[in-house]
């Protein structure tokens, strides 16, 4: 059932836990305690709201930084990983393979916050060899949602 | 002049939804219940593949009966979901969509005076079908009481000396009725007896909601070497534009029917054969992935229905219920145009699927769940002020 709950969810946060119960086939108590088992266990991380700010008046710039690094002993990306998640411009910090380490992706206001973010605080990091940062033009799908207008229903009157 | 029109076309009605639905596309804010087709788009994967096989030239005709590789995995397709076992040489034609399938099926079996039994409420193709092969329908009454399934009893009750064939239209539209096998064993016993030719159209048989796989008619012993199953691309893949069916039977049955289908259409569109090919391949998880979806809003639509007090029985394949709507002192068409008139809501009533579906409307959950629940809500609406 958790998987089914999930599945939903993850499209459609906002349902009605009673309407997501009738369209599940189980009972409403039985998911409202999935869900809240699901939240403690941090299967569930939160619940966010995906926005075309360019619609908006609010000026944003987001950025994916490359981030190579130096792993440390014992240690290895994880410290200096869990110094970046500090920073409230980040977004994500993921690490990766292929020709760099850490990807982490930036919200700032301008085009200089951004910049001024990488080379005072990101790059100036010890472990931190190099960053490359790529700016985001435009969005066409984010969060497995296409940005553009939906589409109309188009079908036709047919019979039979 | 003389009479332009054959006697046989003049004497069959147009189609009883079509007039309906002109009304429908006319008004403003309408929200319709009454499409007949899936409204996913093509999964990706498909398209990308017909858009190929035209960037390759594919512009030709294929061979009549199909291409070979898209034959081939039918009859594996057809193997690995129901068990049934066709020879891709001789036991399969790709058709245009299974309303041809149906038709060729109709005019390779059929003499003047041979009685076909159409189990009612059903797609409405099979009776005039049945009159343009000359054959004579014979519509067969299904009930409530029963949830839409065809009985052993309702076959023999029908049938005559003249009757040759037996239309099996499960899983089906309108009523969402399935029939699980111990059904069609009951009824694969009387077409035995009385030695009978069944055409079983399957073309919803990737959508049931039992937990279980649909049952093909033709997987019963004995009963391939009688059977025509039809089945197609349209429901399963959401590939109705793409008009691609098949129709899958004993050799002397199809080598007949494909002499009709190379006449009248020479061959299925190959752009469509192509990306069908990929269908088959690689589709089985998108379909599981919308046979999940409408069964979420198949429980919904259920649910809300008999909260207003609408009794519906628990159709369990296609994506249409059926709900009984007696209750409210209206005849089915009365209740689809008052609640058109007054609530802007467009249902199909039943008897535009024979008279057996008096008291009945069709609704089509072939819509996302918001237009669902705003439609849902407005019926209910429509159903207090009725009551009232």
């Amino acid at each position: 059932m958790r998987e089914k709950i999930l599945t939903f969810i993850e499209k459609n946060s906002r349902i009605d836990l009673s309407e997501l119960a009738i369209i599940l086939g189980v009972d409403e108590a039985a998911v409202l305690n999935e869900m809240e088992a699901m939240e403690k266990e941090r299967i569930i991380c939160g619940y966010h709201t995906i926005i075309d700010w360019d619609k908006t008046g609010v000026e944003k710039v987001s950025a994916l930084i490359e981030v190579r690094v130096t792993p440390q002993r014992g240690q290895g990306f994880d410290m200096v990983a869990n110094r970046i998640v500090n920073y409230p411009e980040v977004n994500s910090v993921y690490l990766i393979s292929g020709g760099f380490d850490l990807m982490v992706t930036i919200e700032g206001k301008t085009l200089r916050e951004v910049s001024q973010f990488v080379a005072e605080k990101l790059s100036t990091l010890e472990s931190v060899l190099s960053t490359k940062t790529n700016f985001i033009l435009k969005k066409y799908k984010d969060h497995g949602t296409v940005t553009a207008e939906p589409e109309k229903d188009e079908r036709q009157i047919v019979s039979p | 002049m003389r009479e332009p029109l054959s006697k046989v076309i003049t004497q069959i009605e147009p189609s009883g939804i079509r007039k309906f639905f002109d009304i429908v596309n006319e008004m403003k804010d309408a929200i319709s219940l009454g499409v007949g087709e899936p409204d996913f788009d093509t999964p990706w994967f498909i398209r990308d593949e017909g858009i190929y096989s035209l960037e390759k030239g594919r512009t030709f005709y294929t061979s009549n009966a199909g291409l070979r590789e898209l034959k081939v995995e039918i009859s594996r397709y057809l193997s690995r979901r129901f068990f049934t076992d066709y020879d891709p040489a001789g036991e399969i034609i790709v058709t245009v969509g299974g309303s041809e399938a149906i038709d060729l099926a109709l005019r390779a079996m059929l003499d003047p005076g041979d009685e076909v039994l159409i189990p009612q409420p059903s797609y409405v193709s099979y009776l005039p079908c049945t009159i343009l092969a000359q054959g004579t329908p014979v519509p067969v009454p299904l009930s409530h009481e029963n949830e839409f399934r065809l009985t052993a009893e309702d076959v023999i009750s029908h049938c005559t000396d003249r009757t040759k064939i037996l239309v099996l239209p499960f899983p089906n539209n309108p009523t969402g009725a399935v029939m699980e096998k111990a059904d069609l064993e009951a009824v694969a016993r009387v077409v035995e007896e009385r030695d009978l030719f069944v055409i079983s159209d399957e073309i919803y048989g990737e959508l049931t909601y039992t937990g279980k796989n649909h049952v093909s008619f033709a997987s019963l012993p004995g009963m391939k070497e009688r059977t025509i199953t039809i089945n197609g691309f349209s429901k399963s893949y959401a590939m109705t534009g793409w008009r691609l069916g098949y129709a899958c039977g004993p050799k002397r049955i199809l080598s007949q029917m494909l002499k009709i289908h190379q006449y009248c259409i020479m061959c299925a569109p190959t752009t469509s054969q192509y990306a069908a090919v990929e269908a088959l391949r690689r589709g089985d998880e998108e379909v599981a992935k919308m046979r999940e979806e409408y069964n979420g809003r198949r429980r919904f639509v259920l649910h809300s229905l008999r909260e207003m007090g609408l009794p519906a029985f628990e159709a369990l394949g296609a994506f249409y219920v059926f709900p009984d709507i007696r209750s409210t002192g209206l005849s089915s068409e009365q209740f689809a145009n008052e609640l058109l008139t007054s609530r802007k809501v467009a249902v199909v009533p039943g008897t535009a699927f024979g008279e057996s579906g008096e008291g009945f409307v069709r609704i089509s959950y072939a819509y996302s769940l918001e237009n669902l629940k705003t439609a849902l809500e407005r019926i209910r609406l429509f159903v207090e002020e009725r009551r009232s």
